[in-house]
């Protein structure tokens, strides 16, 4: 199982706009300027990929930042 | 194969005119549907007529010949009798002809296929018929009515001894039943109650039987799916999917169908597209893809295909194939008035 601090690594991996050492535990991710359907649908592809997981559409919006997105996760593995 | 669709074009740039102009593009960029078929007036069985007359001229096939029928739509003219029924009198096919429907979206016509081959399989039907597509679906005001557009495709098989066929893989995840949904239409919320009777007596009462659709949980089923279904079928057939000619994914959004064929790393060129003109015509998106992109191109020559269809249900259906002789029809574009003369109930 990876821990939260490889989870915000494996997040920012997928910004491209967001500079990756700004990312942390507490970041709200919906407010970050590149925020989009597709960068959620790219996210939702790599905790498929990475944790066996598929988040709902709900589980992304009733999420505020990267850590309750983990913490889903973790919940649902 | 053929295709009809209705004559009139609906440019989403047109509809959402009052809207902010930079939301319209990233919008149209994203999804990828600049233009789509629609009409009022038409059916889907007016549609699936007209694709299944062009394509059974163009093959030169009498219609005596066609041993079964099997119409894939969750818009039939009547929620009784079925579609197939109306399509057989209508084509002039025999009355000993196998007529059947499928109530099945987005993952019909792979459906469709697999009830098609199974009925050839077994050696009493050598020449069937599958027609597909959605018309008059209503959805509402909101955003997604500017994602989907009206057409009716035909697809003809013939039982061929030796040919190695269709192969299959199939599923259903039922828990997600209302990601896409006409919640009000069918019997579980149907009231006869003063309040439905009122609604139903105001000019908009259509609205109470649009379908619904939650964006992220079809965007979440899609990435996560539709390469487990792909994948599936490669290792328990051997087969490798880069080795198919093509890739025909269901066109539902442009964005999600990039990113599935780029993370699967399967050439661009090979994961064609026909969203832009079309919309998202869910159990026609398959064949409209492949008679509107490769006509011209892939007949007389064997070509391989690897198809999946996936959405409402939630289900998916994924297909590999390959197609020999292949005859595929120009695009039929049908009037509105192209059958005032047809009277029904």
């Amino acid at each position: 199982m990876k821990t939260l601090d490889e989870f915000v690594a494996l997040f920012a991996e997928q910004l491209d706009e967001t500079d990756p050492s700004t990312v942390t535990a507490g970041t709200k991710f919906r407010e970050l300027d590149e925020w989009s359907s597709l960068l959620a649908l790219t996210l939702i592809s790599m905790i498929d990929e990475e944790f066996d997981v598929v988040l709902k559409g709900d589980d992304v919006k009733n999420s505020e930042t990267i850590e309750d997105v983990y913490n889903i996760v973790v919940s649902k593995i | 194969m053929a295709t009809a669709v209705p004559k009139k074009v609906i440019h989403n740039k047109d509809v959402m005119q009052s809207s902010n102009e930079t939301d319209i593009n990233s919008f149209i960029e994203q999804i990828g549907i600049s233009e789509r078929r629609n009409s009022s007036v038409l059916t889907e069985a007016d549609l699936q007529v007209v694709a299944a007359e062009r394509m059974l001229a163009d093959l030169g096939w009498e219609k005596e010949s066609v041993d079964a029928i099997i119409c894939v739509t969750l818009t039939p003219d009547y929620p009784l009798p079925i579609n197939a029924c109306l399509v057989q009198d209508r084509l002039g096919l025999s009355k000993e002809c196998y007529a059947q429907d499928i109530c099945m979206g987005c993952s019909g016509w792979v459906y469709g296929l697999s009830v098609l081959a199974t009925l050839l399989h077994n050696g009493d039907v050598k020449r069937g018929l599958l027609l597909v597509g959605e018309c008059k679906m209503n959805w509402g005001l909101d955003r997604n009515a500017l994602l989907f557009g009206h057409a009716g495709c035909a697809t003809a098989l013939e039982y061929e001894p030796g040919n190695e066929g269709f192969r299959f893989n199939l599923g259903t995840d039922g828990s997600g039943y209302d990601a896409v949904i006409m919640p009000k239409s069918g019997m579980r919320n149907m009231k006869y109650d003063e309040e439905l009777i009122k609604e139903f007596e105001r000019p908009e009462r259509q609205l109470s039987m649009e379908a619904k659709m939650k964006n992220l949980d079809v965007f979440s089923f899609s990435v996560t799916r539709v390469p487990k279904t792909i994948n599936e079928l490669c290792e328990h057939y051997g087969l490798d999917y880069k080795k198919h000619d093509y890739l025909v994914l269901h066109q539902a959004n442009k964005s999600i169908n990039k990113h599935i064929a780029k993370k699967m790393g399967v050439e661009p060129e090979k994961a064609i597209s026909s969203i832009e003109h079309f919309g998202n015509t869910l159990s026609a998106s398959i064949p409209i893809t492949i008679t509107t992109q490769l006509k011209g191109k892939i007949e007389g020559k064997p070509t391989s295909f690897l198809c999946c269809g996936f959405g409402v249900g939630l289900s998916w259906g994924t297909v590999s194939f390959t197609t020999k002789d292949i005859v595929i029809s120009d695009l039929v574009e049908v009037d509105d008035n192209q059958f005032e003369n047809l009277t029904w109930v």
